[in-house]
């Protein structure tokens, strides 16, 4: 599985990728309360990047999409070794990047550097544009002398469009506009010539109006300086025309990546297609069916069994993962719109549904009565009849009522590995061909 | 990008940030800038004071006669002593002046030791964090919580038989009682600005961290220390009289101390001798109040959420 290229770093093969990631893990241990962290309880782990592949070839531009808590830029920053991953492995230039020591990754940041999000928090509110933007060139000791730096830091801005560069060298960032300051962002980064750019959403707390342009810029310089692009964004408009690539992450694994037109034309994760849905179309004539994911992006402590987007996908079916948990929407959105009394009645047969991840396939769901167990099924059967649509219902193999417990046996989880397709690939069990959709041949969704 | 390459380029300015730290002090305005001029004038006429002592004072601090004729005891004021004698025959006029010296002295040794302290320790522990930061914490806290003067005089008391100069006992007695606030100030801000954009941004240019704490970190947390400095001054000064007065600072031998002197004039005051206790007394609430003022004034200068800064008012009545 490994592919780490045996070339010397200054002299790779073309068909050698520039970023290589295999597997790679970043965990994060959560700091449990006073209590837990008395007791010694161990609180859990946050796996915001959890075992995540990809190539970046040298020159191409590829896009992390993904909501909030996704994990996209910690895996950015993984990457660049701001965050210690946990696991796995990534290699820059045949260079491994994982569990390398900080001296050894400062000397490595000349050749990949980051823009960051908020251009007004990214610059050092007490150092003048020039100092910040020639800062780089100081550290790692490329230039010697005042007037050396200054006038490089000169001709960097000029080609980020800060120009003329003298009317901007000595001014603080405060005096600068949000699409000046991710300009003066974007001279830093480029200030050493690097190979890599990390974009952490360069353009999302900016104007609308100056979005384009920054991109605009972000192609130019590419093209100029030669460099590669890793663009984390949640934006998939503006990703579209700016990537070649586009790999789509959920909960810290990636659903789908494949070539950005492609995946654009047919997704083939019902996330992807999510997605897509949800960019905004200005033409007012034009009515898309919007078929939003259902919920929110469930907690990373505890993320679903088997594929983390069953609980909101719309074509989830047996074998992704179901468990006990995934009832409390299934009844909240039927209580939602049902007459008080009515709701009332059923919410008194019903006991507290565990919140925890499920162990095994078997669940025991608590009837509120003891010896209430019978007619907790019998409601429970009822619900399902009215809607046998809902992929909850799929997960489960069989339900027998018990004493004071409904047992609901659920088809084991499977996870999905990524399955290619041309020129994408999709980490959905649609796609296997061993498993089959039981509503495969009905009405396609969307 | 928005200037048309005609414009004129302004010249680089020679001290950039020199004048963006003193912009505020001149754009303020109203009860501030009444508080930050009142205590800069108090405190500069104590500094004139204590800097032009030896031309200023009629006699020397411990000078008790002249050409062989000692000086009357416990005197009015007169010709020959605007202020007064004290009971030990020493001019005190000649106790102020120089005591003035001797107060601000070693209220500036105290100053620049905590801070040479404390400084480096709150940005060493906030930025790195772990059992060291844990650590000085505990410690610190361990000594927030004895009454400051009692530490003070703990100090200067073990340091008294070791060192010979009572200045420099009385500036490491304060010392010890100044550095954890500076500590505290800067290792909580420092906590809250390494987790900065920029800060991130400086390691992922390859700043180590000691670059990153000198110029990322120390000059976007140093804005509380002005006025942490003037106030705590302020509050040495109260610290190093209240050890004289105790008779633990600074020695009559060594230099002239207003809280020694009130000291020594307390049982005056029941006889009607108002002159010994009045002016070192007078002294101190001048010194302190400037200094307090001069703090203040500051806080309210450099703190945004406090800053009152000149606006243009419209006049909307004109208009109806």
């Amino acid at each position: 599985m490994q592919t780490k290229p045996d070339t010397a770093p200054d002299a790779p093969a073309p068909d050698v990728p520039l970023v290589s990631v295999r597997n790679l893990k970043t965990w994060f241990e959560i700091r449990g309360g006073v209590l837990d962290r008395m007791l010694g309880r161990d609180a859990g782990t946050v796996k915001a990047v959890d075992d995540v592949t990809f190539d970046l070839a040298r020159g191409e531009v590829l896009g992390l999409v993904g909501e909030s808590g996704s994990g996209k830029s910690t895996l950015g920053r993984s990457l660049l070794g701001l965050v210690h991953a946990t696991g796995g492995s990534a290699s820059f230039e045949g260079q491994e990047v994982v569990g390398l020591d900080e001296p050894a990754l400062r000397k490595l940041r000349s050749r990949m550097q980051m823009v960051f999000q908020d251009p007004h928090a990214a610059l050092n509110p007490a150092m003048t544009i020039a100092q910040s933007v020639g800062h780089p060139l100081t550290i790692h000791g490329r230039l010697k002398g005042r007037d050396e730096i200054r006038a490089h830091v000169a001709k960097t801005l000029e080609r980020v469009g800060l120009s003329p560069a003298d009317t901007y060298m000595d001014k603080y960032p405060g005096d600068l506009s949000g699409g000046q300051k991710q300009r003066a962002v974007i001279a830093r980064a480029i200030v050493l010539d690097p190979v890599l750019l990390v974009a952490d959403e360069p353009v999302s707390m900016l104007d609308m109006s100056v979005r384009s342009k920054i991109l605009k810029l972000m192609i130019d310089l590419k093209d100029q300086l030669g460099l590669t692009y890793l663009y984390i964004t949640h934006d998939l408009a503006s990703a579209k025309f700016f990537c070649d690539r586009i790999a789509i992450l959920y909960l810290g694994k990636i659903v789908e990546i494949g070539e950005a037109r492609a995946l654009y034309a047919g997704p083939k994760h019902p996330y992807t297609e999510a997605l897509l849905g949800a960019i905004p179309d200005p033409d007012p004539t034009r009515t898309i069916p919007r078929n939003l994911p259902r919920g929110e992006i469930p907690d990373a402590a505890k993320p679903p069994r088997g594929c983390a987007f069953h609980p909101r996908c719309p074509r989830a079916f047996a074998p992704c993962g179901w468990e006990l948990r995934d009832l409390t929407p299934v009844l909240e959105a039927r209580w939602a719109g049902m007459e008080e009394q009515a709701h009332l009645a059923e919410r008194a047969l019903i006991g507290e549904i565990p919140a925890e991840v499920m162990e095994g396939t078997t669940a025991r769901l608590p009837a509120a009565t003891p010896g209430g167990g019978a007619d907790l099924l019998a409601m429970l059967e009822r619900i399902r009849s009215e809607d046998p649509a809902e992929p909850f219902w799929t997960g489960i193999k069989e339900m027998r009522a018990e004493a004071d417990h409904v047992a609901m046996e659920f088809h084991p989880a499977l996870t999905p590995r990524l399955y290619a397709e041309g020129t994408t690939a999709a980490a959905c069990h649609l796609l296997d061909p061993g498993l089959t959709h039981p509503r495969a041949a009905a009405a396609p969704v969307l | 990008m928005t200037d048309s390459p005609h414009t004129p380029v302004p010249k680089p300015q020679r001290f950039p940030a020199l004048r963006r730290i003193f912009q505020p002090v001149a754009e303020t305005r109203g009860f501030a800038r009444f508080m930050l001029w009142t205590g800069a004038v108090l405190t500069g006429l104590f500094i004139l004071m204590a800097i032009f002592a030896p031309w200023l004072s009629p006699y020397a601090f411990d000078q008790y006669q002249l050409a062989g004729v000692a000086f009357p005891q416990t005197a009015p004021p007169s010709a020959l002593h605007p202020l007064g004698t004290n009971v030990q025959s020493t001019d005190v006029l000649a106790q102020i002046l120089w005591g003035a010296r001797t107060e601000l002295l070693v209220v500036a040794l105290a100053l620049i030791l905590a801070l040479a302290i404390g400084v480096p320790l709150g940005l060493i522990a906030g930025y790195f964090g772990g059992w060291f930061d844990r650590i000085m914490v505990l410690v610190m806290d361990a000594m927030f919580a004895i009454p400051s003067l009692l530490l003070a005089l703990v100090i200067a008391f073990l340091l008294g038989s070791s060192i010979a100069s009572g200045i420099v006992v009385a500036a490491a007695a304060i010392t010890i009682v100044y550095v954890p606030q500076y500590f505290r100030v800067l290792r909580n801000h420092v906590t809250s600005v390494r987790e900065e954009s920029y800060v991130e941004a400086a390691r992922a240019i390859g700043a180590p961290p000691s670059t990153i704490l000198t110029k990322y970190i120390f000059f976007n947390v140093i804005q509380a220390i002005p006025v942490l400095a003037t106030l705590n001054a302020a509050d040495a000064i109260l610290t190093l009289t209240g050890l004289g007065f105790l008779g633990y600072g600074v020695q009559p031998t060594q230099g002239a101390e207003w809280g020694y002197d009130v000291s020594r004039a307390v049982g005056d005051a029941a006889s009607g001798i108002w002159w010994t206790t009045l002016f070192p007394g007078l002294a101190i609430v001048l010194l302190v109040t400037g200094l307090t003022l001069l703090g203040e004034g500051l806080n309210e200068t450099i703190n945004p959420v406090l800053r009152q800064r000149a606006a243009t008012r419209v006049n909307m009545e004109d208009e109806a």
